[in-house]
Order: C-alpha cells, then structure tokens, then sequence
C-alpha cells in the first residue's frame, strides 16, 4: 500500500467515505439542473447556432467571405485553430503524464480536463475543415485510391501531417476518455432509479460489473494509453508549429517552434481548465475535492509553461534583432511589432502572457480561486493574441513594401470564432449535466492516502486507517491461543473456542456496561453493523443499545473492537456507542 | 446441486477484503472473484489472477502500424508516384523517410491505441449493451464482494466456508445457487 506522509495536504477535504464520494459527484446528475444551467445553456446555444450559421454562409459562399487579403493570406482561421488545439493539450496531459509521475492531484481534474479537451479539439477540427472551402471533397486528403490516377496527398506537407496528428490526438484521447467513464457510468446505474435514466447509463456503461480481472486489465489499459498519449501530446502541438516553422516567412521559420507551441498549449490549456473549473466546483459543490491546493498545482504549472513561453519570446526577439535581416525586424517579436501598427496586438501579449501571470509568483495570488480565475483567463486571451500575432503580425509586412497590408476581421470572421465558443460552452455544459465531472471511482483509491480522515487520524468512516489493521494483526498474531490454532471444523467449535477464549477479558466489561437485556434490540440498524457483527456482540452478551451506549474510551475497546473482526476499530465502537445513545433517547421521548 | 452454490461475502472495506482473502487462500479456499467500486491494488497475486498480457498485445500493434506506415508511406510517395519537389531526390526511400516520420509515428500510435481498447473491450466483455452481473448494486459504490463458489472449493462444506468467511470481517453474507 502507498503510504503517503501527513504533512501533505489532504487531496480529499471533509471526513469523506466511499460512499460520500459517489453521492458528491452523482448529485447533479440525479438531480434538476438549475436555472442558471438552463440559462446558461439556452445563451450558448444560441451563439453556437449563430457560429453555425456563419459556417454554412462561408461554405456557400466560400472562403472570401473571410477578411482575407493577398498579402494576409491566413489570418482568424488559422488563429482560432491553433488557439482550440493548444486549449486541447491540457486534458491529456492531465491524465496521461500526471498518471505516468502517479501524481495524484490529477484525479479530482483529470475528468472535465479530458473531456474540456476533446470538445475543444472538435472545434480545432472545423477550422481545417471549412478551410478546404470544399469541404465535400474532404476525404481527398486521406490515402485512399482515387480517380486522379494515383496521385496520393502529400505526405511531405506538414498540413497532411498535421490532419493525422489530430485525428489521431482527438480519436486516442476519446477512447481514453471514456475508457475511464465506464466504470463510473456504471456506479450511476446502479444508483439511478428512472426506467430511462437507467437505460441509458447501462447502454453507456458497457456492462461492466467491477471484477477484479476487468480492474486489473483496466489498470493496465490505462497505463499503456497514458504511455502511448504523453509523446502525442508533444507531436501534436509540435506538427501545428510545422505549419509555420517549414515555411520561409519571415518569424515563421524559428527552429525554437515545436517546444515553444508545446509549452504554450499545456500553458493555454490549464487556462482553460481553470476557467472552466473554478466555476464546476462551485456550482456543483465540489469544494471538497478541487482545493486550494489544487488550484495552486494547476498554477504552478502554468507558471513553468508561461515561463518557456516568455524565453522564447525573449529569445525569438533577440535572435531576430540579431540576425541583422531588415524583414526580421517587424515581426511578431520585434521593435518594429512593438511601435507598429499592431502595436496593441504586440503589447496586449506581452500584458496578458507575461506580465499579469507574472503575479502567480506570489502565493497568495496562486493560491487565491478568485485571482486565479481572472489570471486563467487574461490567459486564454493572451494565448489568443500569441496566435494572431504570429500569423498576422508576421505577414502583414511582406518583402514588397507596396504589398504592406492590415487584416480587418469581417462578421463572418467573428461570427464564426465566437460561434465556436458557443458550441464548445454547450458541449461541455452537457458533459457537466450527464457525466459524472470528477473521477468518482479514482477519487476512491486516493482516499485512504490523501484523504482528510487518514491525514488527521480520525478515520472513523470509510472502513479503517490502514495503522490500525496492522496493529490488529499484530495483537491477533499474540494472542493466539494453542487451542484456537487447531484447524477448526466446525462452526459449534469455532464458537466454543470463540467462547472459551474470550469470555474472561469481557466480563469486566460486561459488568461495566451490564448484562444482556430479555428484550433483545436490533443492532443491525446501526450505520455499518451487520449481522456478523451482531452475532458476536450476541456471543459475548451484548445485545441492547443501552449496553453499547454505556461504552467508555476508557475500557479497553481495543480488545473488543479485535474481537468482533477486522472490520471494526475503537472509533467505531464510540460511533455506535453515540448512535446508539441517540436511539434511547428517541425511544424515551 | 450443492456444487451450484455461491458465496457472495461483502466487506465495507478494500483492506478489510484483501486481509481476508490473504487468510483464506492460507485455508486453502478458492476466490473465484472480487467486485470492488475501484481497483484494489495488490488483490490480483492474492486471489490468483495472472497479469494481464494487454501491455504486450499493445507493442504488437504498435508494431503492426510502424510496418504498415512504413509500406505505406513507400509505396504511395516513392514506388507509385513519387513527388518533384524542387527537383530533390525523391525515388529513395531512405533519403525522404525524414519528412514522413510524423505520420509513421502517428501510424504507430493509432494502431497501438485503438487496436489495444477494441482488444481490451472485447476480453473484459464490456460491449455496447451488455448486461452487468455484479452481485450487488452497491459494489460500485462503496462495498467489495468476494465470490466463493463450492465447487471450486469441494475439500469444505458450505457451513465450513460460511464460518470461515464469518472470521474475515465481513458485513453482510449472500448464498445463492445458481441453476
């Protein structure tokens, strides 16, 4: 077993069981939405219908209807599909190389990561996509046999490349995704009650029943596709700084491309996790499981990302100044951007990429949900401007001084990007709706580790601390008596020894808490006693809640809770000892 | 008849559990399954289930995709039709495979992944529509049943198993025959 110390911070706050876990996490999906849900949905839907709108308009019309120019050839497309896949990067990365350094923060995040992640590489793909302009003749970028001869796509072009990083990224983080979902699906089955709720989350859940050999195959499937997901995520991003970096535009052909996008994607990304779940955690109550400290790990990646991020605008700004090359000297990363046209464009990401997430050094900036939130999302819109800059800083000075333009976004250009936003907004407000958000069954692993009743040492709950199951043994491993170690063979002997053996180190007790009543109470209806466990109390003489409630810390429980098996520790006595209590007074009254 | 007869012991606890079968298995008691809400870890050598060999079938597929990326990418843009850019050599596969080793390594990817989820999906039996047959509702909230059958455990009576099992700390006992 882990064994975590507890000086670490709980991951899990609140004293919470196994059971507390699934309840947290399956209330809003059981529950009505809100009204703000509904609101909030009916708001993006409409945007999105708006973006969808614009889409088919531009389809139809084709792509002039984009502010596009001869010299700003690329410009809001391009834009807004780097921006969707960088978002796309931190999902993975949550779940496959936090998994891989078995960094177990990730578990209550890694969920509304992935599936944040998925809906934002569907919106990364229709950029690619209405971009063809023909978008029926699509399937001509795949290799299959075609009419032309046999003219194959160009494996050569990193935009080929980049349609296989992406649909590979997107198709392996789904299965990935849902891979995990499934045994959680199937904890809301069995917890549902509507005919069609039912229906449809054991349609979702795949039949799965929880067996040890599916856990163990489950575990291993896990690893392996975090294994194989980690290098996608740095190809991917990698293959979209291609684009640009095989190109002879001037501030495109950097070599510092591939990890420099890497690291502004994880960086947009966890911006994009924060935004998304700072407000998850309050509207769905999930204080309990997204913590402050967890808002502070988030932060300090982003910290790191944003730092190789401001490097390499350092160092892209140096080298380009340095080179002497006068076309180097308007581009994205140059005084002449600085003191240029796009002035605000350059100084915006400066702003938003340096200097405000700047302020996460502090402590109490980073460990702060409200800052933390505004910090995420002058991110998200400081990685935006980091795109435009790139693309249409960097050609809006072409060679030819005659050919210098400015790039003026039409509705439609607008329309479609906010569009995007809208329909990303009611994806994931659908996820939040009828998906379990967090990890549910994940979270159960870490909670005897991470959990705040086995870091304080009050573990009453959830079965037992783990300290206590050796100490147990221990005793159990003393005491054995020569007779109990015979092979008993039946149950009549298992009882008498069980009688022989013990009766005397009770019988203090029981004159403490006075002997077995005529009138036998039901002790079952205790939280977590059963008939097991009854039957020994039975044996031993006790029988009535007024004996139980007559318990004292200071006898010696230990003995007792040894005694009635593994299942049971001193605290839990005094819980029913409490319980128990209660029972007689509601029975008085 | 009684060799149709199954044990279902439910522990409110994952330890609590482990310990158990640990002693039981020392009896010479079979498990033949646990269903638990979540993985538990050092279960499997316990109970006498074999590591699972998904992580090897994954490197064959990978496997399978790296050969077919490479064959793929040969025939299409060296042997069929083979590219003028700039006029650089493009009948050699050794000299081009630089420029194609994003979609090799995707290729690979691609296969490993999806052909290990469809392998894993169809050996643990989760397919769309299948029905579940976990014992309890609750064992994917917050209980851990352990599955004893009979017949796997002929050397013990029913009630030799059920005392047994009574001393593992357990909180509830089902015992159902199945037809």
């Amino acid at each position: 077993m882990h064994k975590e110390a507890t000086i670490r911070k709980p991951l899990v706050l609140g004293h919470k069981t196994f059971h507390d876990v699934t309840e947290d996490v399956c209330r809003p999906i059981e529950s009505k939405a809100p009204r703000t849900w509904y609101i909030l949905f009916a708001f993006s839907a409409i945007i999105g219908l708006y973006g969808i709108g614009c889409i088919l308009y531009l389809i139809g019309t084709g792509i002039g209807a984009w502010g596009l120019n001869k010299t700003i050839n690329w410009a809001w497309d391009i834009t807004n599909f780097v921006w969707w896949v960088g978002i796309g990067h931190a999902g993975t990365l949550i779940s496959a190389v936090l998994l891989l350094f078995r960094q177990k923060w990730r578990m209550a995040i890694n969920r509304s990561a992935e599936a944040m992640t998925i809906f934002a590489v569907f919106m990364a793909g229709l950029f690619p996509l209405i971009h063809m302009g023909r978008i029926w003749v699509g399937y001509w970028v795949l290799p299959i046999p075609n009419q032309f001869g046999s003219l194959w796509p160009n494996f050569n072009s990193p935009l080929l490349w980049d349609v296989f990083a992406i649909s590979t990224y997107l198709s392996v983080s789904i299965v990935f995704w849902y891979i995990g979902l499934i045994p959680d699906f199937a904890t809301i089955r069995d917890r549902v009650k509507k005919p069609l709720q039912k229906k449809m989350y054991s349609l979702l859940s795949f039949g799965w029943s929880g067996r040890a050999k599916q856990w163990s195959r489950f575990e291993m499937v896990s690893l392996v596709l975090a294994g194989l997901a980690t290098p996608l995520v740095f190809s991917v991003h990698s293959i979209v700084s291609f684009d640009f970096a095989t190109s002879l535009v001037p501030g495109w052909h950097s070599t510092i491309f591939p990890p420099y996008f890497v690291a502004g994607a994880v960086f947009s990304g966890f911006a994009m996790v924060l935004t998304l779940l700072l407000v998850i955690r309050k509207a769905y109550k999930l204080e309990a499981y997204i913590t402050r400290k967890h808002v502070e790990y988030m932060n300090i990646v982003m910290m790191v990302t944003g730092g190789i991020v401001a490097v390499a605008y350092v160092s892209e700004f140096f080298i380009g100044r340095y080179s002497g090359v006068e076309y180097e000297s308007y581009v994205y990363m140059s005084w002449g951007a600085a003191t240029g046209k796009y002035w605000w464009a350059f100084w915006a990401l400066i702003v938003c990429n340096i200097a405000i997430p700047a302020m996460l050094w502090f402590k109490k900036v980073r460990t702060s949900f409200f800052w933390s939130w505004v910090i995420a999302i002058v991110v998200n819109i400081g990685m935006w401007f980091e795109r435009f800059d790139i693309i249409v800083l960097d050609l809006h000075h072409g060679y030819l001084p005659s050919a210098w333009m400015m790039f003026y976004p039409t509705h439609i250009d607008i329309g479609v990007f906010v569009g995007t936003i809208g329909l990303f907004m009611v994806f994931f407000l659908l996820f939040t709706r009828y998906f379990p958000v967090l990890a549910l069954n994940e979270i159960k692993t870490i909670l005897k580790t991470s959990g705040e009743s086995y870091k304080d040492g009050k573990a009453t709950n959830a079965g037992y601390a783990v300290e206590d199951q050796h100490l147990a043994e221990k005793d159990m491993l003393k005491n054995q008596s020569p007779s109990a170690k015979k092979k008993p063979t039946s149950k009549e002997e298992i009882k008498s020894t069980a009688k022989g053996g013990d009766d005397n180190s009770f019988s203090t007790l029981i004159e403490v808490i006075g002997v077995a009543t005529e009138q036998k109470d039901d002790l079952k209806e205790l939280n977590g006693l059963g008939p097991a466990i009854e039957k020994k109390l039975n044996e031993i003489g006790i029988n009535s809640y007024k004996q139980l409630s007559k318990l004292e810390e200071n006898q010696n429980l230990n003995v007792l809770a040894k005694h009635l098996g593994a299942s049971v520790s001193v605290d839990k006595l005094l819980d029913w000892k409490k319980e128990a209590a209660e029972k007689l007074t509601n029975d008085n009254n | 008849m009684e060799s149709n007869v199954v044990f279902y012991a439910m522990y409110n606890d994952d330890d609590v559990l482990k310990d158990g079968a640990k002693k039981l298995v020392a009896k010479g008691i079979k498990v033949a399954d646990v269903f638990s809400p979540f993985p538990i870890h050092g279960l499997d050598p316990i109970i006498g289930i074999k590591e699972t060999r998904l992580g090897i079938m994954s490197f064959l597929y990978g496997l399978t995709g790296l050969a077919v990326a490479l064959i793929g990418t040969k025939y299409f843009m060296i042997d069929d039709w083979a590219m003028n850019i700039g006029g650089k050599p493009s009948f050699s596969f050794l000299e081009n495979m630089l420029a194609f080793i994003p979609i090799i390594f995707e290729i690979t990817v691609l296969f490993a992944a999806h052909a290990l989820a469809i392998t894993y999906f169809l050996s643990n039996k989760t397919i769309p529509g299948m029905v579940a047959n976990n014992p309890d509702p609750r064992t994917t909230d917050d209980k851990f049943v352990m599955e004893l059958k009979l017949s796997e455990n002929t050397q013990f009576s029913d009630q030799e198993i059920e005392s047994m099992l009574m001393d593992t700390g357990i909180i509830e006992l089902d015992q159902k025959t199945i037809k």
